[in-house]
């Protein structure tokens, strides 16, 4: 990889300063980014360590919401986010192990991979993304593949997830990336029910609002049963077609409903 | 009892012991002093025109020692193919110019157009960069039958066509052949493609090239299965440096699943380079830089016909193949469309006329070789598809449609109609011992279970055939191989009697440090400790070929074999000198010579420091010294056979396979150390499964690799494979090695994907999914695919 | 050129890297640990798994300067001071749990990890733990059974009786 200066500071405010300079990228858990590097994909001239920065580590509950640090890493989440098991179970689902002893949600979120998990249960639970300069609904968050809402030198400090009554998530790996080839979640709240969708599209995590309407009405499996996740602007690629995932859409979501 | 030692026991490897603790020596653990790196440029178009290289920003930057392209390598020659096949109509194969950096042309993504010589890896990488490389692209050849179509892009301007050769066999037999096939009762037709696969053994490539001024001598560390192979074509086809001056090392090598056979341009660009720059230079492959550059495997379009009569019996096989060469023909690329895939058409069974014709195609992707069972699974996969095929449309079970048509145990030794002569086997064993092992019997009930819970539960079985042990060198000669195919050993015996046994074998994974050893113990009657294996330096060991085709045992364990014999030969006429008895009388065992019928003896140490120490010694019949070297050429293949089920449950809902169980009932005549075979099965079973529902080399149709990395080539992993059921207790021991051996490495390839690809149109069928056949890899897409095709 | 320090099996180390300078290449060329290998480019393969801070991660998608000050095991550190294989190296060998070697010191290095946060894990568990680990030659049975065997569970013997 080209080479570049590194730099670890220890608080969010040095980490935003340090940002500001020309061609410099934050530098999470890196379990994307330094592949990409490998490829000369990416070529910054200096990266900035978020993981030295306390502050931005750790699983807490308040009332009924539940916030994540965005410098925690995957294994964190998925033994320490008891408060909402079906979140907790997809952090133990992404990559392997020495992966989510590095990976974290922040970088997940930042990066945005139209096949990361995470990004699915962000949209899925309607959390709210925080960052060092503001709060960012799920809904405005995410913006197209490997594309957000963040600002050039803006970082994630934190996910805030309201705890549903009900969630799961259910991932269709891709054999060979072991991404989501295709992954449904699902959450039922007080305001209704919300599906996001990660791994099938073009655009990156979507949400399939006729299931949410028909699941909102009647929360079993069946109630999907007579819709049809639509194929277009599905990813066509080695693994499946747009039909297949559709197929797939449909046949997770109706059985993320039966284990949630 | 199991036994403790020697033949049949299964002491631990002592290999292990640095492979545990991070001791191995691979060849990118070396670095010698001063060491330089090399950066391939290579195209990332599949097939062009370079107008021009301009590397005079990359020479400039500080630390690069040297740019070389293909200007730099007039004077040498091309890598060398090691077989030619003569086609149907008597003629030779066309045979393109492979040189070491591309000259005028590149023909596939990953053909290196320049190299940087650097002070470090990344200046290197740097550098290459900065080269600018004016190229035209031309319109690539991916599909094969695409490339052999009138007005189609030539690979080679100065070939005729993309057709490498048409070879027909057995050519005497066509019209019988066409003519049974017309008057069959039943004509079973299958279209299927054995899938392109990258071998991706988990060490990448190395090669390091060191020249020494003041000896004139070249030494190559390289991650080879057959150092001396690479040293022979390097050194007398490629860069002509003679044998006394060039050395090849490949110390302990991570795997090679038979992509490291080959020579390679990056390992006669380090030699040459290193002599130029008058620096050791090391190049380290990437794994996305493997994928482009190892030669790949498999990579077959084939149509086959099975013909029976009113009762059953297999009356005729017609095979028509496409086999795709890749760019250039890597150095065994010929032989394995055809003397290692139509030799073993008749399978286990009696089918009395066999014609095979086979079409090799240039392309503008990355060559195909050798990859684990090399033409034998194309073989086996398609010969087990059609039989199941067959058994399906006459309503029969496809175990009692094999047994009927299986060469029956009195037949042996049996002639084929496709030129080769099994020695011996027992398929009827094989098969019943795998029924049994997978109670077959019961599976029924089984089915209905996973049913009740909406899944689709199939049962498959396959029964392979292999020729192993490769093979008589007068034979391959005329085939059209261009080297000897025997095995070298020598049995240095110590003076206080610890042996050493130098060996043409080499082991990347297989053992051959703790196998050999016990072959040497039960020979003479000492302890294993007692014997060393030295092998993968062409400046000790003497000349072979090395290891592949499930030859080590076979060739060079009867290689040591026949060394050994030699030296215990003299050693009884030291022995008999010593104790002042005839040579007749002595006999060996347990480690002491004695004479029969008296209680005189000597010990194995005792003659051995005699012939070392020869004060009382026969001077004037005897040499000195304990130690014979042999060189062993077979008389034929080695015939392994087995049978192999897979059972697994579809979800239809999604496509996924999951496989429920293994087992493999193989014969491999004797085994030498059954752990270490059962170890061999597992691992090519495992690679058979990815093969069957994991992995493909796919290529765009701008030639461009779709699956370039493991994010995209799905290699099998733990969870992917159950814990496997094998057996090998039906021996019939080979009747023409010493030792009685077959070879394992490659069986568990060859056999797995038919029978795992059988188990899910089974499971397809009987869940009311009448799908003929899906190719492989069977990924949930396309099995779901398949099924929606059928709704 | 930066230096970093570290401990790795319990030696205190240090060494110039650049930015780019990875944590395996670090233990490979600067220490000469070549136990730690390096067989992707894309996080996938798991050969180069060490601990760093009692944690398994791949050395290969981590920067040397990211383990500034840190804890590092590497599989070189693993057999007793007398060259005693450990629980888990032995039941590697004892159970035929590798062929070529080169998966090998991230597949020990990944079984203690996993026995560390499960002692008894099942064979299920054992597979899906070893996702980020590839091996080519073993098919993964022998390197299951001597997982087991190094958590004290009954296996069968490996060759056939």
């Amino acid at each position: 990889m080209y080479n570049f200066d590194f730099e670890q500071p220890a608080s969010v405010e040095a980490a935003v300063a340090a940002l500001q300079a020309e061609d410099t990228l934050p530098l999470s858990g890196g379990q994307t980014l330094i592949p990409s590097m490998k490829q000369r994909l990416n070529a910054p001239a200096k990266l900035v360590s978020l993981t030295g920065i306390d502050a931005l580590k750790g699983v807490s509950v308040d009332g009924g919401t539940l916030t994540i640090g965005a410098a925690t890493t995957h294994a964190t989440v998925a033994a320490e986010a008891t408060a909402y098991p079906a979140l907790a179970a997809l952090a133990g689902g992404i990559g392997d192990p020495a992966v989510r002893n590095r990976g974290t949600i922040g970088g997940s979120l930042a990066n945005n991979d139209p096949s990361a998990c995470y990004p699915s249960a962000v949209l899925g639970t309607g959390a709210t993304v925080v960052t060092n300069a503001r709060e960012i609904a799920a809904d405005d968050f995410f913006d197209g593949v490997f594309t957000t809402a963040l600002e050039e030198g803006e970082i994630i400090t934190a996910v805030k997830f309201p705890i549903p009554e009900k969630a799961n998530y259910q991932k269709f790996e891709q054999p060979a990336s072991r991404f989501a080839l295709t992954g449904v979640f699902v959450a039922k709240t007080a305001d209704g029910v919300r599906v996001a969708v990660t791994g099938a599209s073009e655009e990156g995590v979507f949400r399939w609002t006729e299931a949410e309407e028909a699941l909102s009405a009647n929360f079993t499996p069946e109630a999907v049963d007579g819709l049809t996740a639509s194929a277009d602007g599905l990813i066509s690629d080695l693994h499946g077609t747009p039909q297949y995932r559709a197929s797939l859409i449909k046949t997770l979501t109706k059985r993320a409903v039966a284990a949630a | 009892m199991p036994k403790d030692h020697g033949i049949g026991a299964s002491p631990k490897r002592r290999e292990d012991i640095r492979f545990l603790t991070g001791a191995g020596n691979y060849t990118d653990d070396i670095n010698i002093h001063g060491q330089a790196y090399v950066h391939f440029l290579r195209s990332d178009v599949a097939h062009g025109t370079i107008n021009s290289i301009d590397a005079s920003a990359a020479e400039a930057m500080e630390g690069v020692l040297k740019v070389f392209t293909a200007k730099d390598f007039e004077a040498v020659g091309g890598l060398p193919c090691g077989w030619q096949v003569t086609d149907r109509f008597g003629e030779a194969m066309q045979e393109p110019k492979h040189p070491i950096l591309a000259e005028g042309k590149v023909r596939h993504v990953g053909d290196p157009i320049a190299a940087v010589v650097a002070e470090t890896p990344e200046i290197a990488r740097d550098a290459a960069e900065a080269i600018v490389v004016d190229i035209d692209e031309l319109p690539a050849v991916v599909d094969m039958k695409a490339a052999l179509a009138a007005g189609a892009p030539k690979v080679h301007d100065d070939l005729t066509s993309n057709l490498c050769y048409d070879w027909g066999f057995v050519e005497e037999n066509k019209d019988a052949v066409d003519e049974a096939i017309k008057n069959a009762a039943h004509v079973t037709t299958l279209e299927l493609t054995n899938n392109r696969l990258v071998a991706n053994p988990m060490e990448p490539r190395v090669a390091i090239g060191d020249y020494s001024r003041g000896t004139d001598e070249h030494t190559l560390y390289t991650t080879s299965q057959n150092p001396h192979v690479i040293r022979l074509l390097m050194g007398a086809f490629v860069l002509g440096i003679p044998e006394h001056k060039l050395r090849v090392v490949a110390p302990d090598v991570g795997g090679g699943f038979g992509t490291k056979i080959f020579h390679y341009a990056e390992e006669a660009f380090v030699t040459f380079a290193a002599k130029v720059v008058n620096r050791p230079v090391k190049w380290t492959a990437s794994r996305s830089e493997a994928f482009i550059s190892d030669a790949h495997g498999r990579d077959h379009v084939t149509k086959i016909e099975l013909a029976l009569d009113a009762d059953n019996n297999f009356v005729a096989l017609r095979t028509d193949t496409h086999a795709n060469m890749g760019a250039y023909l890597s150095t065994f690329a010929p032989s394995v469309p055809t003397w290692l895939h139509g030799t073993l058409m008749a399978g286990n069974y009696t089918t009395p006329l066999i014609y095979v014709n086979v079409k090799a195609v240039f392309t503008n992707t990355v060559p195909v070789d050798a990859y684990r069972g090399a033409g034998r699974p194309e073989a086996t996969f398609q010969l087990e598809r059609v039989v199941d095929k067959a058994a399906r449309e006459l309503g029969v079970d496809p175990a009692e449609l094999r047994r009927q048509n299986f060469i029956k145990p009195e037949q042996f030794p049996y002639d084929t109609p496709v030129a080769v002569s099994y020695d011996t086997g027992n398929y009827h064993a094989t098969l019943d011992t795998g029924l049994k092992m997978v109670d077959y019997a019961n599976f029924e009930a089984r089915a209905a279970e996973s049913k009740a819970r909406g899944k689709l539960r199939g049962i498959g079985l396959a029964h392979y055939i292999e020729a192993c042990g490769i093979a008589p060198s007068n034979l391959v000669g005329q085939l059209g191989a261009r080297a000897g195919l025997y095995e070298s050993a020598t049995v240095r015996v110590n003076a206080t009697g610890s042996i050493s046994v130098l060996t043409g074998s080499h082991s990347h994974g297989q053992g051959h440090e703790t196998t050999f050893p016990q072959v040497i113990a039960e020979m003479i009657g000492i302890d294993e400790s007692q014997v060393d294996i030295v092998h993968g330096d062409t400046s000790k060991t003497p000349m072979g070929m090395g290891t592949y085709g499930s030859r080590s045992i076979a060739v060079g364990g009867s290689a040591m074999f026949k060394a050994a014999e030699k030296v215990i030969n003299k050693a009884k006429k030291i022995a008999a000198h010593l104790m002042e008895a005839s040579e007749a009388d002595i006999e060996l065992a347990d480690g002491q010579f004695s004479v029969a019928g008296t209680d005189k003896s000597v010990a194995w140490g005792d003659v051995c420091l005699a012939a070392y120490v020869p004060h009382n010694y026969p001077l004037e019949d005897l040499e000195p010294g304990l130690e014979e070297t042999a060189f062993y050429d077979p008389s034929n293949f080695t015939y392994p056979s087995g049978a192999y089920f897979c059972e697994v449950e579809v979800d239809p809902d999604t496509g996924a396979i999951d496989i429920l169980s293994f087992n493999a009932a193989d014969d491999f005549g004797n085994v030498i150390n059954p752990m270490i075979v059962e170890g061999q099965v597992h691992g090519g079973v495992a690679q058979g499964i990815g093969q069957a529902m994991l992995e493909h080399a796919a290529y765009d149709e701008n030639g461009q690799l779709l699956s370039g990395s493991f994010m995209d080539y799905a290699m099998p992993r733990a969870a992917d494979v159950p814990s496997f059921g094998v057996d090998h207790s039906c021996q019939t021991p080979c009747t023409h090695n010493p030792l009685g051996v077959k070879g394992c490495g490659e069986a568990g390839a060859i056999g797995s994907p038919p029978a795992l690809v059988n188990a899910v149109i089974d499971a397809l069928h009987r869940g009311g999914y009448p799908v003929e056949h899906i190719d492989m890899p069977l990924s949930p897409s396309r099995v779901w695919n398949a099924i929606q095709s059928v709704k | 050129m930066t230096e970093v320090k570290m401990t790795v099996n319990g030696r205190e180390v240090s060494g110039d890297v650049e930015g780019r300078t990875l944590l395996s290449t670090f233990l490979r060329e600067n220490l000469g640990l070549t136990g730690t290998h390096v067989g992707c480019d894309t996080s996938q393969c798991g050969a180069c798994v060490v601990h760093v801070n009692g944690k398994a991660v791949k050395s290969c998608t981590m920067f040397a300067q990211e383990a500034a000050g840190a804890d590092v095991a590497t599989i070189e550190g693993q057999a007793g001071a007398d060259g005693s294989l450990n629980t888990i190296q032995q039941a590697f060998q004892d159970y035929h749990g590798l062929q070529c070697g080169f998966c090998t010191p991230g597949m020990v290095m990944s079984a203690a990890a996993l026995l560390k946060e499960n002692p008894k894990p099942t064979e299920a568990e054992i597979r899906n733990y070893l996702e980020g680990n590839i091996c080519r030659c073993t098919g993964y049975h022998n390197i299951v059974r001597a997982i087991m065997a190094a958590s004290g569970q009954d296996v069968p013997a490996v060759a056939a009786e």
